[in-house]
């Protein structure tokens, strides 16, 4: 009876510690690879995704970009613009891609986007509407 | 299930046989090994600013002025005298040589139609406005637009008219006129009439449009690592010379694994296409070289760019430019990453033949030292003695 009594002091007292440790040590960086996301001021929803997959290394293509209110409803008069880069490599995309206007239900085409290294990027959209602008960052893993 | 014991009883022994040689390669290496064999180059890209790009007679004429010494001020200067057929298209030397010296290393042609910008520093979008550049360079060919349109009238007059059509009237031009000659070969291109200097123009891209044509005929020879990747892609195990040794494999693992030499030297050409400052240092004596940062302006005001007059694309077409990034710290002192194919057994090395040796270019590497200007995109990485001959053996699998 005591031996099971201290076995299971031990056992209490290393879950204990792995909590804590686990509760201590701030969880690594995870990128965050789903293809759609909320702004950063939560003004909107925005999905972005390749028109062409996998995504090819080296060749210019387009994406969409598909922008709604948090409520699911299209946002029809926004002007966009991409950016992005490699935070890891201090780099930014290798080429300057350009946002069309409005093409219905929300979603806007993406020209000359262009990747040229394997590895962890970072992709800003910029939504400006006569209402607000605001911003969603999505990672994309090459 | 018998197939699926003996199958799970090979995999543990096969996960043990890799275990055991360091040089062998895991199933993400293996996809990308066979991602950097020339089978995997996609198709020959279109250039569409070009409408005889893809026609074998203009691919044949423009043979025969790559090779034409007569294109130049002293009758000496060829294409080929400094991108020598034997030679990879490349002349050996630290720094190109025509009629004088040029600032630059001469680059290697083959799979050249592949590179959106050319030069080390890209200030050309297309292979045909390239090709006007060293023509009318005082250092290079140092002719003359006028002087080149008066030698294909008299020497190719029916070749030229069979492909673009007839030439103009030159017989009343100056024998050598153009906008970037002596004084006095300028002041006779001012002196002539606006139609007349649009005319020549038109000659002179022309030719530069068959030139481009026969350019974009030469490919990259397959090489050893392209057999061994081939195997690879079979599922088969490489043999004879398709076999890489020991250190050869190790190069490659380092080359795609801890010397990240694949974030940039990538894909089939083992070249992203793309420019960057890499820290290489500067040539004393030469003028500030910024790199990609001085092309910007050079590519957007080119006459002969695919947005110009003489350019066969509609502008939606001029990806290149439309999509080119314009400024930024990182453009300066950033230049293309050289394709390694045959880099091995054709030194001196970088953009002004910096290096004399693949050790040099390693220990480059290695340090990566600080740039003359900008910031260089290495860190540096610590290689053992082992592992930089690896790297350079693997190097030397990417020849014939
Ligand atoms: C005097 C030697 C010399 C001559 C003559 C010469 N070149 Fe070059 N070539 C060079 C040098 C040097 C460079 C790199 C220059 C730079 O980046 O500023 C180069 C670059 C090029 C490139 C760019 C390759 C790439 O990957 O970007 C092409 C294409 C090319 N030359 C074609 C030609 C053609 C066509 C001719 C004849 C009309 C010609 N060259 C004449 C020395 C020469
Ligand atoms: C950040 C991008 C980058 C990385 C990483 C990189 N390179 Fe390079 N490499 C370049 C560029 C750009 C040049 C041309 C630089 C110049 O001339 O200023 C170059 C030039 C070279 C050359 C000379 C080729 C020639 O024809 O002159 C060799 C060889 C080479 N690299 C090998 C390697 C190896 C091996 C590694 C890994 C240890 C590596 N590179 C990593 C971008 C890179």
């Amino acid at each position: 009876m005591r031996h099971a009594i201290t076995a299971l002091g031990i056992a209490v007292a290393v879950v204990a510690i792995y909590l804590a440790v686990q509760l201590f040590t701030p969880p690594p960086a995870e990128p965050d690879l789903g293809p759609q996301k909320s702004s950063a001021a939560g003004l909107f929803t925005v999905a972005l995704a390749p028109e062409r997959e996998p995504v090819p290394m080296n060749a210019l293509h387009g994406w969409t970009v598909t922008v709604t209110t948090p409520d699911g409803a299209p946002v029809t008069d926004a002007t966009l613009a991409i950016d992005g880069g490699m935070p890891a490599h201090g780099h930014g995309l290798p080429t300057a891609p350009t946002v069309g206007g409005h093409l219905g239900e929300g979603r806007y085409r993406v020209e000359g986007m262009r990747f040229n290294m394997g590895g962890l990027w970072e992709l800003r959209v910029r939504v400006e509407t006569p209402r607000g602008g605001d911003e969603a960052v999505f990672d994309l893993m090459l | 299930m018998p197939g699926r014991r003996v199958l799970l009883g090979v995999l543990p022994a096969l996960a043990l046989l890799a275990a055991c040689d360091p040089t062998a390669l895991d199933e993400a290496e293996r996809e990308t090994v066979i991602g950097l064999s020339l089978s995997a180059l996609p198709a020959l890209p279109e250039d569409p600013s070009n409408r005889v790009a893809d026609l074998p007679a203009a691919a044949a004429f423009g043979a025969t002025l790559f090779f034409d010494t007569r294109l130049s001020a002293d009758g000496r200067v060829a294409c080929a005298t400094c991108h020598q057929i034997d030679r990879q298209f490349q002349d050996d030397r630290p720094r190109g040589e025509g009629l004088g010296l040029t600032e630059r290393r001469t680059m290697p042609l083959a799979g050249v139609a592949w590179s959106p910008f050319l030069f080390w520093d890209g200030r050309s979008d297309s292979l045909w406005a390239q090709a006007l550049q060293p023509l009318e360079d005082p250092r290079e060919h140092g002719f003359t637009r006028t002087a080149l349109a008066h030698e294909i009238a008299a020497r190719y007059g029916e070749r030229y008219a069979r492909i673009f059509g007839p030439l103009p009237a030159l017989d009343h031009l100056p024998a050598a006129a153009g906008p970037r000659g002596s004084a006095a070969e300028r002041a006779a291109w001012q002196a002539m009439a606006a139609a007349d200097r649009a005319a020549v123009d038109r000659v002179f891209a022309n030719a530069g449009k068959a030139i481009a044509a026969f350019e974009r005929t030469l490919r990259h020879p397959e090489t050893r690592f392209d057999r061994f990747a081939a195997a690879l892609a079979r599922g088969e195990t490489p043999t004879g010379d398709a076999a890489l040794d020991g250190l050869e494999r190790e190069g490659l693992k380092l080359f795609i694994g801890k010397g990240a030499c694949i974030d940039c030297h990538n894909g089939p050409r083992l070249t992203d296409e793309h420019f960057h400052n890499t820290g290489v240092p500067a040539v004393a004596g030469l003028p500030d070289d910024t790199g990609r940062a001085g092309a910007i302006g050079a590519l957007e005001t080119d006459p002969f760019n695919c947005l110009g007059p003489h350019s066969d694309a509609p502008a939606e077409a001029c990806t290149a430019l439309r999509f080119m990034v314009r400024q930024g710290a990182e453009l300066v002192r950033a230049y293309k990453t050289p394709s390694l194919r045959g880099a091995a057994s054709r030194p001196p090395y970088m953009h002004a033949g910096q290096y004399a040796t693949l050790e040099a270019v390693i220990e480059h590497y290695a340090t990566a030292p600080e740039p003359p200007a900008g910031r260089s995109e290495l860190t540096g990485i610590v290689f053992t003695e082992r592992g930089r001959k690896a790297l350079i053996a693997f190097l030397k699998t990417l020849e014939p």
